[in-house]
């Protein structure tokens, strides 16, 4: 994926009527939404842990580099972070 | 299990829990899909009761909640069930006409944890021929979607549509926009309950059918984004069946007003079955070992043409119900589907509603009410039901 829709500045959050849990009989995280439900893989859960409405895209990747070192994740969390605003999963407002 | 010949069929998490809190509905809407014989069922149940369905469901994985009826909100303790569902993670939708939603009510759901309200738009007035210019309708449905949206909540409604009412499928639309509604399910009644009573009165033709998909699909390319869109036609005009409930206690539990559990809203109709009552079991057993759960899971019930149909594991052989009340054996393919040997009893009932014109019938459409519900619950059914009204 090139092209960016995210701007760099832009803080991220779900969109309201998306809720993300643990969910102990999936043994997954998931995100709810009206009538259904998407299970998370253990990656995916740890990228929606951060987006909580004051991290941007990069704050995110830098996070995850922090937690999960050794491994350059940049490109693959953007691109996570792109195909789920497509989707309408998230916002991405201005920054603070 | 003690059933001779019965094999267990994998047993999966419910994720859908249904919870018909209630049978009163101050609506007698004429396909309304409550059992006809409601008026026939035990006490409702209590707010603890309801309390510890919920508990007991969320333990088995549970997560999406409907919050239904009949009309909800003739309960008063519907901010009690609220609140404790979003304490055990629940996504709370609340599925109502709107009557009976104050402000009062409406703001403690929404501290409750309330995630989404459904508002159904129907022609409840027993005055069917003029509801859409009914003020009265325009009022309440205007006052309810302002309360949604002050509070926050999208609006997403769903709008029943059959042969008395499609034709009027412009101003529905009109109306949804001028209320600002952002999801609008347009339903074709489907054919069961009371809808399955009055299917002459309300399945529309093919000529209706196509004229209100195109009209929608104009306003779709009209409003753009700002609306979702969505028009299901009924399942008489398909020719494969549904994949109903995604497949019978898979992932769907439905709860009654009188604490029976069932694996759909209409399974209560089917013969040899028992369903458990809550009042008597946990949902652990009635989901997992219950005979009425168990009884057409997997494919080992299935008879031809399912039976060694490749299409059996993407529909699980349509719906039970809609088998049953069309063949007389829930265990047929549902005739719905052009490979069964009783799709003719589709297609006959299709052909009759191609008709112009006002259908021919030989009684008057049937209204959800508990007179008529007491008549419908007695052997010789359908006999000399009266009807409030009639529709020309």
């Amino acid at each position: 994926m090139s092209e960016r829709r995210i701007s760099a500045d832009a803080v991220l959050a779900l969109e309201r009527q998306f809720r993300f849990q643990w969910e102990p009989a999936q043994n997954a995280h998931v995100l709810l939404y009206p009538e259904g439900m998407i299970k998370l893989s253990g990656s995916a859960a740890e990228i929606m842990k951060r987006i909580d409405g004051k991290r941007t895209a990069e704050d995110i990747v830098a996070d995850l580099q922090q937690s999960f070192p050794g491994t350059d994740l940049r490109q693959d969390v953007l691109d996570f972070l792109e195909d789920i605003y497509g989707r309408g999963w998230i916002q991405a407002g201005p920054g603070r | 299990m003690d059933e001779a010949g019965f094999r267990r069929a994998p047993v999966g998490n419910p994720i859908w829990l249904n919870a018909e809190v209630t049978f009163k509905c101050p609506l007698h809407c004429v396909y309304c899909y409550n059992p006809v014989d409601y008026t026939r069922f035990g006490p409702e149940l209590s707010t603890a009761e309801w309390l510890r369905v919920l508990r007991e469901a969320r333990e088995l994985g549970a997560v999406q909640l409907g919050i239904s009826g009949g009309e909800p909100l003739m309960r008063d303790d519907i901010e009690t069930m609220i609140a404790e569902a979003h304490r055990l993670g629940y996504y709370a939708n609340l599925l109502t006409s709107g009557v009976g939603l104050t402000e009062k009510r409406i703001a403690a759901f929404k501290e409750g944890g309330l995630d989404q309200i459904q508002l159904s738009f129907q022609d409840s007035t027993r005055e069917l021929n003029d509801f859409l210019s009914s003020t009265k309708t325009f009022e309440l449905k205007s006052r309810v979607a302002k309360l949604i949206k002050q509070y926050e909540y999208p609006m997403v409604l769903n709008v029943v549509l059959h042969r008395l009412n499609i034709d009027h499928i412009q101003q529905i639309l009109d109306l949804a926009e001028a209320i600002g509604a952002e999801h609008v399910e347009l339903a074709n009644t489907q054919y069961y309950a009371w809808a399955y009573v009055n299917r002459d009165q309300l399945l529309p033709s093919q000529e209706q059918l196509q004229r209100a998909e195109e009209i929608t699909n104009q306003f779709r390319a009209k409003v753009g984004k700002k609306m979702k869109l969505y028009f299901v036609v009924p399942d008489y005009y398909a020719n494969r069946p549904k994949a109903c409930m995604n497949g019978w206690g898979s992932v769907f539990l439905n709860i009654a007003a009188d604490g029976a559990a069932l694996p759909c809203h209409e399974a209560r109709m089917l013969p040899g079955l028992t369903f458990p009552n809550v009042r008597d079991h946990d949902l652990r057993w009635i989901w997992n070992e219950s005979p009425g759960f168990n009884a057409y899971r997997g494919d080992e019930w299935m008879r031809e043409p399912c039976r060694s149909c490749p299409e059996k594991v993407k529909d699980f052989g349509g719906c039970r119900c809609q088998a049953y009340m069309l063949t007389g054996d829930a265990r047929n393919a549902d005739p719905i589907c052009d490979l069964s040997p009783h799709h003719h009893l589709i297609t006959e009932v299709v052909a009759k509603a191609q008709h112009p014109g006002p259908p021919v019938t030989v009684r008057p459409i049937v209204f959800r009410d508990d007179r008529n519900s007491r008549k419908l619950s007695e052997p010789a059914q359908a006999q000399g039901i009266e009807a409030t009204s009639s529709v020309d």
